[in-house]
């Protein structure tokens, strides 16, 4: 009974808090245009003054990475430790550094 | 009601104040109560949000200019003596927010139309010899902006989207036109107001009102009605039968129990 | 959000690990870790189906849930009430879309779960088929059913599933300031006239049971409890979190000198709690059957919205196709 009919489409929502962060994903709305998306998302996750700044994106344009894969991407990194700081070891009296 | 020079001379009494004060209120305060019959019901969950938000705004703007008008009358009354405690023919908001709901199309027309209006009172009405009306200006020309974003928007979208979105939306500025022309015209608060320096005159808001509203309807593809000499202005007391039914039911509490604390 | 994918995952994940016990093991030794399960991760699909009812269930409790006080949006007593009752039952519905974004990240769309609440197939938190005869409801719907809500939603912002437990820490966030202004609304009446004070009684004798019993069934006959347990959807079980809200509500209706609706009601001393008299379960089976005093008002109502509704989105729909096809001509 249920014909395909056809739903706004899904879009992600980006809010930057304030000046000097980043957006941050903060959930999706729905909205038939880019115009909309914002609108909906304006009154959906600003109402307590959440926010200076909105991205919203259709959520079919995100490309994620498969989890499956998660181990082959991140895992690698892993043994790097040379890239931290923490790896040398400095005398202590010598400052800045 | 008409203005009289006497009254005028009396550049901005506390009297002028309390009639201005209240007729802007008014409009805001029965847009309000309009829109909040809309929520839990809309079209889409995104639009009951868009909707409440309208109202609250709107509902804001009435608080502020009511408690001002119960401060400068004096009498002691508070923003819900005057809200819920005075009949119909004491309000004078313009008649177009008080027509009801209809449908969205009517709804987002009604607004559409309040909205470009307010834009230009508001915009204007920041440089009131008043502060407090200013003031009040100031925070709501913001809030109107967005809300005229929105309503142009849905204008567009309705007149432009479907035959029947097309044909509701068509239907609903056919219907409400005609409450357009006491917007811009003599003989109520806003013109004495505008001659005591305390807001604009209500005449000088219509070109660019109607330039921006023509070229949202040209977009949206739907027609201008043309215009009617309609001279029955909420403003002047002189309301249709909603306002009663509206008041019924949102002074119903008031009413009920007088005197009690909520 | 990101549900576009999902369709592949299942076939990729598992050439990762072919052996389903496996996957099974890990998915399960990640949930008592207390690490969280992301949308694309592997999930069993048991977990899947028990998180998109336990979801949507609770998204279609927020958007039934702005009927009964939506209902004196128009006619509440004072411009300030009004206010917050707007902003309330808007805040509600803001809930309710939050969480069917977190339930779409598990594959399914909005439109699909709506059209189950519409046809009468998906479950609605029981309390919102009782109705709001007075002004005092609202009061009692802040203080009792949001006081019960949120003791039930707490727990969930640490559940396994992420977008569920992001959403919920948005939501609890939100509401706490529901549960204070009911609380506020029936202290304003038990203080007032005779006739206030009457009604506040009254609300409380009609909601305190409800409420109650929004947290579901006895332990004993409860039947997702333990498995919901294991995946870390729920953390304390329906009798536990019941018993917490007596302790807290009780003394509450003292303070406000009303009295809570149950002969049998008593401070125990050993255990200190408060023994309560028997709920009526058969009430709570009969209005979750659909014989409540406004199931059927309720759904008519969401029906009507969304029918009436239908031009609206579909115009908004046809715009935007029209105006993509003219900026591609355009280009």
């Amino acid at each position: 009974m249920s014909q395909q009919r056809k739903q706004w489409p899904l879009w992600e929502v980006f809010i930057r808090a304030r000046s000097g962060l980043e957006h941050k994903h903060v959930g999706s709305i729905h909205a038939v245009d880019a115009r909309m998306a914002i609108e909906h998302a304006r009154d959906l996750y600003t109402r307590r003054q959440e926010g200076v700044s909105i991205w919203v994106v259709r959520s079919s344009d995100i490309t994620a990475s498969d989890p499956g894969e998660a181990e082959a991407l991140f895992e690698p990194a892993k043994d790097k430790i040379y890239r931290h700081p923490t790896f040398y070891a400095i005398p202590d009296e010598v400052k800045n550094l | 009601m008409s203005a009289s020079p006497a009254i005028v001379t009396h550049s901005a009494s506390a009297e002028l104040r309390f009639r201005y004060a209240t007729y802007l209120g008014d409009t805001s305060l029965i847009l309000a109560q309009r829109l909040g019959e809309w929520v839990g019901h809309a079209p889409a969950l995104e639009e009951d949000l868009a909707l409440a938000n309208i109202a609250l705004d709107l509902l804001g703007q009435a608080r502020y200019l009511l408690s001002y008008a119960g401060e400068i009358e004096g009498k002691g009354r508070s923003e819900d003596d005057l809200a819920f405690l005075r009949d119909p023919s004491d309000f004078s908001n313009l008649a177009l927010v008080e027509q009801p709901n209809v449908d969205f199309g009517h709804t987002i027309v009604r607004q559409f139309l309040l909205d470009a209006w307010q834009l230009e009172l508001f915009e204007k009405l920041q440089a009131s010899s008043e502060p407090r009306f200013a003031e009040l200006a100031a925070k709501a020309l913001k809030e109107t902006r967005y809300h005229y974003r929105f309503s142009a928007g849905w204008v567009v979208r309705l007149g432009d989207g479907t035959e029947e979105s097309h044909n509701r939306v068509q239907a609903g500025l056919d219907a409400l036109w005609r409450f357009t022309s006491e917007m811009f015209a003599p003989g109520a608060a806003d013109e004495e107001a505008a001659a005591a320096g305390l807001g604009p005159d209500p005449a000088s808001l219509r070109a660019a009102w109607l330039a921006n509203v023509e070229q949202v309807l040209q977009t949206a593809t739907l027609k201008r009605p043309a215009d009617v000499p309609f001279r029955w202005f909420g403003k002047r007391h002189q309301h249709t039968d909603h306002l009663s039914h509206l008041l019924a039911e949102m002074q119903f509490m008031q009413r009920t129990y007088p005197g009690a604390q909520w | 959000m990101y549900t576009q994918g999902l369709d592949s995952l299942g076939a990729d994940c598992l050439h990762q690990a072919t052996d389903a016990v496996t996957l099974e093991q890990r998915f399960q030794s990640k949930v008592d870790a207390d690490e969280r399960i992301e949308p694309k991760d592997w999930m069993p699909d048991a977990y899947r189906q028990t998180l998109i009812r336990q979801i949507s269930q609770h998204a279609h409790s927020e958007i039934v849930g702005m009927l009964p006080e939506g209902n004196w949006i128009t006619r509440a007593p004072s411009l300030r009430r009004k206010a917050v009752l707007i902003a309330k039952v808007q805040d509600e519905g803001g809930h309710g879309m939050y969480l069917y974004s977190a339930a779409e990240t598990l594959g399914i769309s909005r439109d699909e779960l709506i059209e189950q609440l519409l046809a009468g197939t998906a479950k609605y938190s029981s309390i919102f088929n009782y109705p709001t005869p007075t002004w005092a409801d609202v009061g009692a719907i802040g203080w009792l059913v949001d006081g019960a809500a949120i003791m039930n939603q707490i727990p969930i912002c640490r559940c396994s599933y992420g977008p569920y437990a992001r959403a919920m820490v948005r939501i609890c966030k939100e509401e706490s300031f529901h549960q204070r202004q009911g609380f506020e609304i029936m202290m304003t009446l038990a203080r007032g006239t005779a006739e206030q004070k009457r009604m506040a009684q009254d609300a409380l004798n009609r909601w305190w049971w409800p409420s109650l019993m929004m947290f579901g069934p006895n332990d004993a006959t409860s039947k997702h409890t333990a498995q919901s347990m294991r995946w870390k959807i729920k953390r304390f079980t329906n009798d536990e979190l019941r018993q917490k809200f007596i302790d807290i509500t009780v003394p509450q209706a003292e303070y406000l000198g009303l009295k809570v609706p149950d002969p049998d009601l008593r401070w125990d001393e050993q255990t200190q709690h408060y023994i309560h008299g028997p709920i009526d379960w058969k009430e709570f089976e009969d209005v979750l059957k659909g014989n409540g005093p406004c199931n059927r008002e309720r759904l008519e109502t969401r029906r009507r919205a969304h029918d009436e509704g239908r031009w609206v989105r579909e115009a908004a729909l046809a715009y935007a196709e029209k105006q993509r096809a003219r900026d591609t001509q355009a280009a």
